[in-house]
């Protein structure tokens, strides 16, 4: 180390400078959080536990009403054991996987479609004026339009086909994706564009190393917006747009089951609905946007 | 942004060997009651190693000072000329918090086109300079205030700019953590020879720290005064001819604060 200190304080700053060192890592120690992961039977009591409960419980409820005669109508209340038959029966002859997969599959790459196009759109949005003022404010409009109103259009324009459900798709999550991204970049803190700038990210730089990453969490929050107006939207599509050709999702399973007044099996389309949506939340969305989130110390523990 | 490179581009001309020139240097801003004045015709040198403080009351116009001369934005009239794009601290640490401790230096390094194989060593050798040489993997809310703010003073080091500008970088500290920081900082100055323009408050921090006291006046800011502080470093804030000085200047402070009484 360069000791450049005049001789005549040279003493003081020698003792200053070790006083100094021990000083700091004695702050230093006595101020650094320690944080370290939560062990799983916390997040097991926490986490898991509490929407087993709830799981039971409903399941309980709803085995009561029957058992108990309080609804005692087969085509309208099946009993769960009726519902278990029906996933036993499409399990054996194969098609559960089938239904399950045709659905997600069109869902996801959907969503990628979707991905691919709100994303410069928002960036677009959020980064050029006239653009924003353009079709900034339709953008948040169609957020709120029911997805489930192009259905009919985009059978119009295109037929009773895959390319129809991804237009369907596409208009209810690109929206989302893009206004996610908006948000994100708007909530940019100025601080951090000032620190960019004397750091000499300006321009392409700034976007890349700075808007874009500081960004993330809104975007990333849109993208779980997305992936849930896709699944609507797809699901919507899949009732109304029934085709030999197009071959079973949960939708058409849906659709099946009221033309064929068997409540099990409506029931049973509800059920796989609600699972995908959400088995796709908790592998996909969640894990990331908690992956990030805790990375910048945003995820408050208790 | 095109300013900031206009003015880069002419400042290297005008710099005239010191570290930063500012002359006649007055900022107004629009305001619905008309323009306001913010600064009124500063002219300031800084020497090249230099430490000076800019002192002043709320108002002094300090901070705005600081974004002029950082090049975040332009003067009304007069000109600012720095030697290379300055580095700049603020009270917040700044730190992005997608990245680590290290990775932040290494965005600066990267900006200023450092090779890629060079980054790392020298990232780390800054966190060494600010006594962090375990930080570099950490993010940045797993640091204490403290550490963030020597975390951001390796960062804007590693600008490797000729002038360093801190806009009360301590002020959000708790007392003990500013006391040791006046002492790296002091440190870090004598090892590394930058420029200091540093802008605080705090009449006690500005005798503790600088070579030259400036006393902006308040609305608009005005040089009002003028110390050059020769008490050998290191100096330590409860150092008697510290506190001697901090009282003379903090009465001339005073008293520019109670003229805005008066009218």
């Amino acid at each position: 180390m360069a000791r450049t200190e005049p001789t005549a304080v040279a003493d003081r700053a020698e003792a200053g400078k070790d006083d100094l060192a021990g000083l700091e890592a004695g702050l230093d120690a006595l101020e650094t959080v320690q944080s370290g992961r939560t062990p799983f039977s916390r997040t097991f009591r926490e986490k898991i536990f509490p929407p087993l409960v709830a799981i039971v419980v409903v399941l309980a409820v709803w085995q009561a009403l029957v058992s108990f005669k309080i609804v005692d109508d087969p085509t309208k209340l099946p009993a769960p054991s009726a519902v278990w038959d029906e996933v036993q029966n499409a399990w054996l002859q194969g098609t559960l996987l089938e239904y399950i997969w045709t659905s997600v599959s069109r869902g996801l790459l959907g969503f990628l479609f979707a991905l691919a196009i709100g994303t410069p759109l928002g960036l677009l949005v959020a980064r050029v004026k006239f653009v924003r003022a353009a079709i900034g404010p339709i953008l948040s409009g169609l957020q709120s339009l029911p997805s489930v109103a192009w259905v009919p259009p985009a059978v119009l324009w295109l037929g009773l086909n895959n390319s129809m459900m991804y237009a369907v798709i596409l208009l209810g999550a690109v929206p989302s994706i893009a206004n996610g991204l908006v948000s994100g970049v708007d909530q940019v803190p100025p601080l951090f564009l000032r620190a960019g700038r004397t750091l000499g990210a300006t321009g392409v730089r700034g976007l890349w190393h700075i808007v874009l990453p500081a960004a993330l969490p809104g975007y990333l929050a849109g993208l779980k917006q997305g992936w849930a107006f896709s699944w609507r939207s797809l699901m919507a599509a899949e009732i109304i747009a029934s085709s030999p050709d197009l071959g079973i999702g949960l939708g058409q399973l849906l659709e099946n089951g009221r033309n064929a007044s068997s409540m099990p099996m409506v029931f049973l389309a509800i059920l796989l609905i609600l699972i995908v949506g959400i088995v796709i939340d908790l592998l996909i969305f969640s894990p990331l946007e908690r992956r990030v989130l805790r990375g910048r110390g945003l995820l408050v523990k208790n | 942004m095109a300013t900031t490179l206009a003015k880069a581009a002419d400042s290297a001309a005008v710099a005239d060997g010191q570290a930063a020139r500012i002359e006649h240097v007055s900022k107004s801003f629009g305001t619905p009651a008309g323009p306001q004045l913010v600064l009124d015709d500063i002219s300031l040198d800084v020497a090249p190693g230099e430490f000076v403080t800019l002192l002043g009351a709320s108002g002094c116009g300090k901070s705005t000072l600081l974004n002029l001369v950082a090049g975040l934005d332009a003067p009304s009239a007069g000109s600012i000329a720095t030697d290379g794009r300055p580095a700049l601290m603020f009270q917040e640490h700044a730190l992005f918090p997608w990245l680590t401790a290290g990775k932040n230096i290494e965005l600066a390094l990267k900006l200023r086109g450092v090779p890629k194989g060079d980054r790392r060593t020298r990232a780390q050798e800054l966190l060494e300079l600010v006594r962090l040489q375990d930080a570099y993997g950490k993010r940045v809310h797993e640091l204490s205030g403290g550490m963030r703010q020597r975390v951001a003073l390796a960062r804007a080091l590693a600008q490797d700019a000729r002038l360093l500008l801190m806009d009360e970088p301590f002020a959000a500290l708790d007392a003990i953590t500013r006391d040791v920081l006046h002492g790296e900082l002091t440190r870090i100055w004598a090892e590394t020879n930058v420029s200091v323009l540093f802008v605080t408050h705090n009449v006690r921090e500005a005798v503790r720290l600088a070579q030259r006291v400036v006393l902006l006046s308040s609305r608009p800011g005005r040089i009002a005064h003028e110390w050059t502080v020769d008490i050998p470093q290191p100096r330590r804030i409860e150092d008697s001819a510290v506190a001697e000085l901090s009282v003379e200047i903090t009465e001339q402070l005073r008293g520019e604060i109670r003229r805005h009484g008066k009218d």
